[in-house]
């Protein structure tokens, strides 16, 4: 899955939306409620991977799906937000449930056209 | 892959010659078609897992192997703590412990006829499946410990199940120096609820038949005869496994330089064997193969309770439970000496050969039952573990994804799926259309060929090959 924006937190924000991609369509996640969570990496890649896994973590206990969210990184420490509401199976019927942000094809990075690609490939 | 990178060793073995800094070659057990058939990645990744410290014999690929997390899925490697070997949270991967279980039923096909539609619509109801679905029980501290170190002996002892149920589980149900200590508030948190939970993805309870028996003698000392209905489970530990290979893998990728390791990629972090980090993630990765192990065991009981209810006269005692994602520490005869290995296998399956000291008394002449999971819509294989010492005693787990959930989604329509399912006697029941359509039996590769390469390459034998009649899906 893969986020882009022009700015890294903008690309960590997709990458949430991309991650909700992957259970259901994200437009159909109603944005009612709001969970907090924080993180710190070495790097921003390891950051993402650590803000979709506590991503992955608030679904998986809360039983809830996010649509929107909001991403503030200073010095590889990520401050987020994301907004959604309980898991409903039979309105937004989840394909599959998310093991894990992996490592492989992990990347942050800036493109030649000055937007940030923010990826990972996840297990399911 | 070209065929032409590697250096054929017989019709079903192909070797990577070290380069860089592997330091023991690579081994793909594969058809042509099979090897052809690979990803680049997978001789990528053979290569990659052979630079690790410690590693020992070779790094191996069984057929069905495929592009995956540091290691490739099908991957097999074994290391000695002696040698400065490592342990690899990468290589056991986020499914810890994920098996295959196959209990018998004592029924023929005849049996079943009649109530097929509502046996599927009663196990569909009881077996809590997909994303968000929850068991029936909840662990607290204390009791999720005793969980964590007593596995499916924990289950039993709880009535979940029969005490003959252990003899026919890898390490007799419980996997020993589980150390529940080393596991997160986090990992806990996750499983509080997923106590009995199948998940999703490519999990299933599937009810089959034995269509075929390859191996009659074999097939006698496992109990089965054609047209046989058995039931099996495939999943895993869980958000409990998820979480802790989550978080170690960042805990030995940070630590890798620390530990003096150049990783060839992140996601091979490792931590050696004999080091603080490489024990606590032992501790805590043996933790979730008992998690694995008593959810397996809690999922039998409710298949258990279906069959009671509506076919009183079936009984289901379990043929065999395998682990396919799992380090563990074995005896291996390696240049003419034994050595205590810790053998990684990321989607591959241990597969001990007859008389190995290991083996269930029930099994020590037939070798031990190796049960190979295919689509929902095709096949199912059990084999026999043949070969003494073949990659560490081990075979293939499954069939091996052909494509991509995404392109699999473009291709099919998961109503349609069902219903062409249907229209053959399978019976599909799963909460989720999109899930059925990633999982169509198109996307994943033909299982035959697969366990026809391990069969050829010695790896283990053919016993039987079994058909779905009702497929649960996660």
């Amino acid at each position: 899955m893969r986020g882009l924006g022009a700015t890294p937190d903008q690309a960590f924000e997709q990458a949430g939306i991309a991650l909700t991609a992957v259970i259901t369509d994200p437009a159909r996640v109603s944005p009612r409620e709001m969970v907090a969570l924080s993180c710190a990496a070495p790097n921003l890649e390891l950051l993402l991977a650590d803000w979709l896994n506590g991503l992955i973590f608030e679904m998986a206990t809360r039983h809830m799906l996010f649509g929107k969210f909001d991403v503030s990184i200073r010095e590889n420490r990520l401050e987020g937000k994301a907004w959604g509401e309980p898991l409903d199976a039979a309105r937004h019927r989840p394909a599959v449930e998310i093991k894990g942000a992996t490592y492989t094809e992990l990347k942050v990075a800036q493109r030649e056209d000055g937007s940030w690609l923010a990826q990972c490939v996840v297990d399911v | 892959m070209d065929p032409a990178r590697l250096e054929r060793k017989s019709a079903y073995e192909w070797h990577i010659r070290p380069y860089g800094k592997m330091r023991v070659p690579g081994v793909i057990f594969a058809s042509e078609d099979l090897l052809r058939g690979m990803d680049d990645k997978v001789y990528e990744q053979v290569a990659n897992v052979a630079m690790l410290p410690g590693i020992v014999g070779a790094s191996y690929a069984m057929p069905d192997a495929h592009w995956g997390y540091g290691f490739s899925i099908g991957g097999v490697a074994a290391f000695d703590a002696d040698l400065g070997g490592v342990v690899s949270a990468g290589g056991v991967g986020f499914d810890i412990s994920c098996g295959v279980r196959t209990l018998h039923t004592g029924l023929k096909v005849a049996d079943i006829d009649r109530v097929k539609h509502r046996l599927a619509d009663e196990l569909y109801r009881a077996i809590p499946a997909g994303m968000g679905s929850t068991g029936s029980i909840r662990l607290d501290g204390a009791e999720m410990d005793r969980m964590l170190e007593g596995g499916a002996r924990w289950a039993v002892e709880q009535g979940f199940g029969e005490k003959a149920d252990l003899e026919r589980i890898e390490e007799s149900g419980a996997m020993q120096d589980a150390d529940p200590s080393q596991v997160s508030a986090q990992a806990k948190k996750r499983q509080k609820d997923e106590m009995g939970t199948l998940g999703s993805g490519n999990h299933y309870l599937e009810i089959q038949q034995v269509i075929e028996v390859h191996a009659p003698g074999i097939a006698a000392a496992f109990g089965l005869e054609q047209g046989d209905v058995l039931v099996s489970i495939h999943c895993g530990s869980r958000g409990l496994g998820h979480q802790i290979g989550t978080e170690f893998l960042k805990r030995m990728v940070i630590a890798a330089q620390d530990h003096g390791i150049a990783l060839p990629d992140r996601e091979l972090a490792c931590a050696p064997i004999n080091s603080k980090l490489g024990q606590e993630y032992l501790g805590a990765m043996r933790s979730a193969i008992n998690c694995a192990l008593a959810n397996r065991q809690m999922l039998t009981h409710l298949a258990r309770k279906v069959f009671s209810k509506m076919l009183p006269e079936a009984r289901l005692p379990l043929l065999y439970d395998v682990s396919h994602n799992t380090c563990k520490l074995e005896e291996h005869l390696v240049d003419g000496e034994m050595n205590r290995l810790y053998v990684h296998r990321k989607g591959a399956t241990r597969a001990f050969w007859p008389y190995h000291p290991d083996l269930p008394r029930a099994f020590k002449e037939s070798g031990q039952p190796v049960l190979i999971g295919g689509s929902m819509g095709t096949a199912s294989y059990i084999l026999a573990g043949a070969r003494q010492g073949a990659a560490f005693g081990s075979a293939c787990h499954g069939a091996g994804r052909a494509m991509s959930r995404h392109r699999a989604l473009d291709r099919w329509n998961g109503r349609q799926v069902v219903e062409d399912l249907e229209e053959k006697g399978i019976l599909i029941r799963s909460p989720s259309m999109r899930g059925v359509a990633e999982e169509a039996p198109g996307a994943y590769k033909d299982v035959t060929s697969v366990v026809d390469a391990a069969e050829g390459a010695g790896l283990a034998r053919k016993v039987a090959r079994v058909a779905p009649l009702i497929c649960i899906k996660g």
